[in-house]
């Protein structure tokens, strides 16, 4: 990131909080998008425990860590998005603590099914648009949004052509693979990003590797602050075969393209609308994601379902019980993990998985 | 009968008929709605005859009648987690129970109007009622407030949203909409809302003629249930010739004040009594609290208007204390610290909470170092009576009050 910033002096570096972002906007402001994802196991908490309490998750306390030692002076700003109460909070004590860096809340619409959301929406990313175009020094052309658009567009489309290749044979892939992969963009210019996944997915269908007995299941839960990598491999080497998850969700939060067309603020904000995924931190606009889980599994061919959830995670963890009730009603496998970004208890999270899939298998 | 017992006996017969018409529901036909405290819309929901019913009022209730413990417990064996809020769990463990509250039965919900007022689990808590009664869920998103005041996409996207509402509720309920009944209403809702804002300022005086925290939270009840009737009027206009009867003999809650404070963060509920007991025996009072700013900002000025009532509704939910960014809570706080003449700030800090709680840490940075506010922030539960610790928060209420009495007396 340093390295960034001084090859390119005049630009601005833009942090973006999960789980959704419209980074285009970002983008098209002439600045870089960073996702942050916390400080993983690798920060101590130390001066953030006397501005925020010990019952939150690990990324709100991990992210404040880092920024009050110093490690994201690198940003020039940082917008959080309403996921929850957390998260906003926390917008509240950095804007704060770090009075000159610019900090936006983005109230992203939670009643998706009414006709004014989508006028909402546009009205709330032009209010984050001015700001960034105070923040950048110049004004933001239809233009800039359109290749932002057009480069986002890209980025997913490869992202997703990756995880669907891993779907269809997930014995090429590994998950943990393919969330490196992901992962890596959240500090990279978009049109480099997009070539490290193609590069990722040519590599992949060259691999030749054979398929094993392994329980295809979906993993879910960790759509914002992400379980350490020795996790999810710890899932795969118990004998998983993850053919969908929700990791890093936001950075491809689309599944489709969005227009880049005469109007792309509007574009942007009716596919947030109309478009966004099941997930637990924006409101359901048609069928509850619960009851939408059974029919995945089936569609997909997942024997059964991994929670791993972050500790404290208010959203996954009310959305977990009704997500269970459903599977059991459809007899449904599943086991639950809590984690934590500093968490040692790999060994146990392994045993834990082993026994889930011994019981599938011998079901 | 004095002012006094003719306040408390008049809140006890409008509450005890609130209860009385839940309990007859099922039998009256009345449609249910069930609702949230901040940024309610009652008003709106008056105007359909439909009934409403707060779940947080009655997990509140749960936890001074000492049943919250057992609830949480029954949702938690459902599979919800011990860090997810307290008040969702007493609210699952009572659907579980066949809704046998304190005050009776409470009928199951026609329409949930999840008013997201300054807390995102509210949407979750309604998700999972809508999942398990099968009700209609409506989402009435209320932006949070990110600058000074809402503005006019804000105002427009909640009121588009409050005239779909006003369809739903005609569909469920069968009764048109009028708007003159609306009216109505709202100029009802406005006469208790000025009264309100009296009660609090009389807390200004010293003695304070009451305690802006304990109670209250039990003064605002009618304003939260009872709001745009013309017993909720009448409630508030004997509770406020009371203080000032008191007022002019010089009474208050505590025989002798000796500190007034200002108090930030919900009370915990079941063990509310040996709390308050906590501070008493300080010769504490508090002069002016945030939660009872929870049901509104009325002493902000912002009040229901019947000249635009749906507007006005807009306003009033996206100005409840908890929907207010971090820095206008830290004014807030200032503001009353100078208006009321507090000697300190007692934040009480609770986990299940977090809209409430994520920021008060860094509140008490910013007063207690920067601004030299004499600060105390202990920690418990609104709810979960497992977080309450009786030794521990004596301990740190009485050094406290003791380091405050001591530099009293050395005059610093």
């Amino acid at each position: 990131m340093r390295a960034w910033k001084e090859e390119h002096p005049s630009r601005r570096a833009v942090g973006a909080f999960p789980v959704y972002v419209p980074t285009e906007l970002i983008q098209a402001a002439g600045a870089l998008p960073i996702w942050l994802y916390g400080g993983g196991g690798s920060v101590e908490i130390s001066h953030a425990d006397s501005r925020i309490q010990s019952f939150v998750c690990s990324i709100s306390r991990s992210t404040l860590e880092l920024g009050l030692r110093g490690h994201l002076d690198v940003l020039d700003g940082l917008v959080f998005p309403s996921i929850c109460d957390v998260a906003r909070n926390l917008s509240g004590v950095w804007a704060r603590n770090f009075p000159r860096m610019f900090v936006e809340f983005l109230h992203l619409p939670q009643n998706r099914r009414s006709p004014s959301a989508v006028p909402y929406t546009i009205a709330e990313y032009r209010r984050l648009l001015a700001g960034l175009e105070r923040l950048c020094g110049k004004p933001v052309a239809p233009e800039d949004l359109r290749a932002a658009i057009h480069a986002h567009n890209e980025n997913r489309e490869a992202a997703w052509a990756l995880l669907d290749a891993r779907r269809r044979t997930p014995w090429a892939t590994d998950a943990w693979e393919t969330y490196a992969f992901l992962r890596a963009g959240a500090v990279l210019e978009r049109e480099t990003h997009t070539s490290l996944l193609r590069q990722a997915l040519a590599a992949a269908r060259e691999r030749g590797r054979r398929p094993k007995d392994k329980v295809p299941v979906i993993l879910l839960g960790a759509f914002c602050e992400q379980p350490p990598l020795d996790l999810i491999r710890a899932v795969e080497e118990a004998g998983c075969y993850i053919l969908e998850d929700d990791l890093l969700l936001g950075s491809r939060w689309f599944r489709t393209s969005i227009p880049d067309g005469a109007d792309p603020l509007r574009a942007l904000a009716e596919a947030y609308v109309a478009s966004s995924p099941p997930s637990s931190v924006s409101h359901y606009r048609g069928t509850p994601k619960q009851d939408l889980l059974p029919q995945r599994c089936r569609q997909l061919g997942a024997s059964g379902v991994v929670f791993l959830t972050a500790k404290f995670c208010e959203p996954a963890l009310y959305d977990q019980v009704l997500y269970k009730e459903r599977l059991e009603s459809a007899q449904i496998p599943y086991v639950h993990i809590e984690f934590e970004e500093k968490m040692s208890a790999v060994d146990t999270v392994r045993t834990q998985i082993e026994t889930f899939v011994e019981s599938v298998l011998f079901e | 009968m004095s002012d006094e017992d003719a306040g408390k006996a008049l809140q006890k017969r409008l509450l005890g008929e609130y209860y009385q018409s839940l309990g007859d529901a099922g039998r009256s036909g009345q449609k249910v709605a069930y609702l949230f405290v901040p940024g309610n819309v009652v008003e709106l929901l008056r105007c359909f005859d439909m009934l409403p019913v707060y779940p947080e009022i009655n997990a509140l209730q749960c936890g001074i009648k000492k049943m919250a413990g057992d609830l949480i417990l029954r949702a938690e064996n459902i599979g919800y987690s011990s860090d997810v809020c307290g008040y969702v769990k007493n609210d699952i463990g009572l659907m579980l129970s066949d809704r046998q509250s304190p005050f009776g039965p409470l009928p199951k919900p026609d329409l949930l109007v999840c008013n997201y007022s300054g807390c995102n689990t509210f949407v979750k808590w309604f998700e999972a009622l809508a999942h398990f009664y099968g009700a209609e869920l409506f989402v009435l998103d209320i932006p949070y407030l990110r600058e000074r005041g809402p503005s006019t996409a804000d105002i427009e996207y909640v009121v588009a949203q409050l005239e779909e509402l006003a369809d739903v509720c005609a569909r469920t309920s069968g009764v048109p909409f009028d708007r003159e009944r609306l009216k109505r209403v709202t100029s009802l809702s406005y006469a208790a809302e000025k009264l309100w804002v009296d009660v609090l300022h009389a807390a200004r005086s010293r003695p304070s003629p009451f305690d802006a925290y304990f109670e209250a939270v039990f003064y605002m009840a009618p304003l939260n249930i009872l709001r745009g009737t013309e017993g909720c009027v009448e409630y508030y206009r004997l509770l406020l010739e009371e203080l000032v009867s008191r007022q002019k003999e010089g009474r208050g809650p505590v025989p002798e004040e000796k500190f007034r404070v200002v108090v930030e963060g919900p009370p915990p509920w079941p063990h509310f009594r040996s709390f308050w007991e906590l501070f008493k025996r300080w010769g504490v009072c508090a002069v002016a609290s945030t939660y009872s700013k929870v049901g509104g900002l009325f002493d902000q000025g912002v009040f229901h208007d019947p000249a635009q009532p749906m507007e006005s509704i807009a306003r009033y939910a996206m100005n409840s204390y908890t929907n207010w960014n971090l820095g206008l809570r830290l004014d807030l706080l200032r503001q009353y610290l100078r208006e009321y003449e507090a000697d300190a700030l007692i934040i009480h800090s609770v986990k299940s909470c977090r809209s409430f709680s994520v920021g008060q840490a860094d509140f008490r940075d910013v007063l207690a170092k920067e601004e030299g506010v004499p600060t105390l922030m202990v920690e418990s539960d609104l709810a979960d009576p497992r977080y309450y610790s009786e030794a521990q928060l004596k301990n740190r209420i009485d050094a406290f009050f003791e380091s405050l009495a001591h530099r009293r007396l050395v005059g610093g």
